[in-house]
């Protein structure tokens, strides 16, 4: 199978498109607006802290009674599905996933498959191995239509299109969508693509969605959606595939809710969304409609890495609402393309080590203030600061003892920054080495070198004070 | 977290402890000086322990784990006394007060010291609210000021409503909002130095929102935030200078005016 190559993310390109983007003033400007328009969406829907915090322990109780059973959870919904009559496949990484995907759809000749939203089929590259066997993969959430239709990958997990005003959108449409006309209004911008991916829903084989919970004790599948194409893609074509990481199953029907309830809250501020899809099988004798054919791919791709740790587990817990980027001060700065991974934000950070291993992405944690707005609206409540600050100590060395070496492990180890560390170490743990250092540095402190790497890049140099707080005290003591 | 009320604070006591930082220490020791007066003239003696370096911090943020317990274990024998330990900084007295108990998880002995004087640990403005429960008369002329709010010092110690508790004692201060007021300014350390783009951009939104209020100066109770700024602001020739937020208070009710 030709896939294209997964991401890989070095250092100096991350770098490089961050400082482009943060140089487009229209780009800062557009995701400025809309994140404050999500900030405040989201806030009105909680304006009870002490119920939210309340939520959100429930929320995180679950997520984590989940996880800690994970293994008989996906046994005990592998045996619900295949009983409902949806076959089961597991993929280990992306290649199986998609190898998976394209052999059904081969089986049935298929040549138009449409998808609703999946992160994990991005994650996956599903659209490349799709092309590269010659069948045709449409998008039909209208923000990944609008993605797709211009070449470019999503830009937020929630919201693909974010980063693309409506004028980019109707240009785009003009140029690309046969017979449609330049128009910037919206309701008629929605109202072209939705010819075009009304008459696809009919004449697709197959019809491909995510999944946002997957309940193990009915072998539910739950899709979480706006627009009405998640529920075409998984009734109207014959076959419906399901993909989904191995991370998003909970134990009963009675687990949803809280989690649901937070999940549309935290992403888009609804109370709840337009369609709440609950699948549990393929069109039964009888039935009228549904899908004579169902198969759910459940992908590793990574995840077990992070189950293994007791800390980074944690990162398994997410939910996938973007309410980390949409509050994280540096996403809102970059934008999500500058990442260069399927997930971009605080919780891409956290998450493509695992998924593209530290040797492709240890310059990722380190884009962080780890000013812990993240943390402080994740529904879920997962640490991220002190995961990102986890995973930068794992990107520079050698695993804990006791500990399996992650993928890419120590992947930005070097000499040079060890001996940094070990120099500053050595100095503030012997305070008459520490004393004097601030002696000599107040004294010469016109010879403090006037380039100071990223600091004065948009800085004037630091400069010792002319004595330190340790002598000015001193002095008092003596006097 | 320590959201503010949730922790139980004592009686005032007559002598407590200074960590100055080594931030403060080098680069803005008038912060620590003011400090030491605020704390004096409350009738509390400041003990200041001459072996004091640096919280570990930088290292614990920056994945060096190893390098940043050898330093603060270097701190946790300098408070034998059971008085307070007050730090004039958020993100310091976050490390300490938080990180410390679980950077010592390996040694239950360490982490017994380390847990028990992060119980004693509090940030300035919350030691002078809570515990000194100050009463402070400005002295000043009217002045509008703008108070940014580090991230560490709002959601680990919660400082935030501290700060605006004592700015709201002094009669003549108008303390005006900004512009994404609990935004990051872009400092974080290490961060600054590693994405230099990124953080210039935070730093520079941070320094119009804080100018856009009218304010005459800002204030922060974490040197860091203030440094960052100020010199973002230099760079740009900017004559709008921030201050710590103890130097502000002492200036304003010592009628020192421009003391130090």
């Amino acid at each position: 199978m030709n896939t294209q190559p997964l991401d890989f993310v070095p250092a100096s390109e991350f770098k490089q498109r961050a400082s482009g983007a943060v140089a487009d003033a229209h780009l800062r400007k557009s995701f400025r607006g809309a994140m404050d328009f999500l900030i405040n969406k989201r806030a009105a829907q909680f304006p009870d802290p002490v119920a939210l915090e309340s939520q959100r322990a429930l929320a995180e109780h679950i997520r984590k009674y989940s996880l800690a059973r994970l293994p008989e959870l996906l046994e005990q919904l592998e045996r619900k599905l295949t009983d409902n009559g949806v076959k089961v496949h597991w993929a280990e990484n992306a290649e199986e996933a998609c190898a998976i995907i394209v052999g059904i759809a081969q089986r049935h000749s298929t040549k138009l498959m449409v998808k609703g939203k999946s992160m994990v089929s991005e994650e996956v590259e599903l659209n490349h191995a799709m092309a590269a066997a010659g069948i045709d993969a449409l998008e039909s959430d209208m923000g990944e239509y609008i993605v797709q239709l211009d070449g470019e990958k999503p830009s937020h997990i929630i919201m693909p299109a974010i980063h693309k005003t409506k004028q980019q959108i109707a240009r785009l449409f003009a140029d690309k969508v046969p017979g449609a006309r330049y128009t910037e209004s919206v309701d008629e911008l929605i109202g072209i693509g939705r010819a075009v991916l009304r008459e696809k829903f009919m004449s697709a084989e197959i019809g491909l969605s995510g999944v946002n919970f997957a309940v193990a004790e009915t072998g539910t599948l739950c899709l979480v959606e706006n627009e009405g194409n998640g529920r075409m893609c998984t009734t109207v074509p014959e076959v419906h595939i399901a993909i989904t990481g191995i991370e998003k199953v909970v134990e009963k029907l009675e687990h949803v809710p809280p989690l649901f309830g937070l999940l549309t809250r935290s992403a888009t501020g609804q109370a709840i969304t337009t369609y709440f899809n609950m699948i549990s099988g393929p069109r039964k004798p009888g039935e009228k409609d549904g899908p004579g054919e169902m198969h759910l791919v459940l992908v590793d791709n990574g995840r077990t890495q992070a189950y293994g740790d007791e800390q980074l587990r944690s990162t398994l817990q997410c939910i996938r609402c973007g309410a980390c980027m949409n509050h994280c001060p540096v996403y809102t700065r970059i934008g999500g393309h500058a990442y260069g991974t399927t997930y971009p934000g605080p919780i891409g950070e956290i998450i493509s080590p695992h998924m593209l291993g530290l040797n492709a992405t240890h310059v990722l944690p380190t884009a962080s203030s780890l000013c812990g707005a993240c943390g402080e609206v994740c529904p879920v409540r997962i640490p991220i600061p002190e995961l990102l600050v986890r995973l930068r100590e794992e990107a520079q060395h050698d695993a804990r003892p006791g500990h399996a070496p992650l993928r890419g492990q120590g992947a930005a180890k070097s000499r040079l920054v060890d001996a940094v560390w070990s120099g500053w170490a050595a100095l503030y743990t012997r305070p008459a080495f520490y004393r004097a250092f601030g002696w000599l540095a107040t004294r010469f402190r016109a010879l403090t070198p006037p380039m100071q790497g990223g600091w004065t890049v948009s800085r004037t140099p630091m400069k010792p004070a002319a004595r330190t707080l340790h002598e000015l005290m001193a002095e008092r003591t003596k006097r | 977290m320590d959201a503010a009320g949730s922790r139980h604070y004592p009686d005032k006591p007559a002598k407590v402890y200074l960590f100055g930082t080594c931030l403060i220490d080098m680069f803005c020791p008038e912060a620590g000086m003011s400090a030491v007066h605020l704390l004096e003239r409350e009738g509390i003696e400041v003990l200041f322990p001459a072996d004091q370096t640096c919280c570990g911090q930088p290292a614990h943020s920056s994945g060096f784990p190893e390098q940043a317990r050898a330093v603060a274990r270097a701190q946790l024998g300098l408070f034998p006394e059971p008085w307070p330990v007050i730090v004039p900084s958020g993100s310091c007295a976050g490390t300490m007060r938080h990180h410390y108990p679980e950077m010592f998880a390996d040694d239950p002995q360490l982490q017994a010291k380390a847990s028990a004087l992060a119980e004693r640990v509090f940030e300035l403005s919350e030691f002078l609210v809570h515990v000194a429960r100050v009463s402070l008369a400005d002295r000043g002329a009217p002045a509008r000021v703008a108070l940014h709010t580090s991230c560490a010092a709002r959601r680990e110690m919660g400082t935030h409503e501290h700060g605006r508790a004592l700015l709201a004692q002094l009669g003549a201060v108008e303390v005006v909002l900004h512009e994404h007021e609990s935004e990051c300014c872009g400092f974080g350390g290490t961060f600054s130095l590693k994405h230099p783009a990124i953080s210039s951009a935070m730093a520079g939104d941070k320094v119009d929102a804080l100018k856009e209020t009218g304010a005459e100066t800002f204030l922060s109770a974490d040197c860091g935030c203030m440094l960052s700024l100020n010199h973002t602001l230099q760079k740009q020739r900017d004559g709008f200078q921030g201050q710590h937020l103890a130097t502000f208070l002492w200036q304003r009710t010592s009628g020192e005016g421009g003391q130090q």
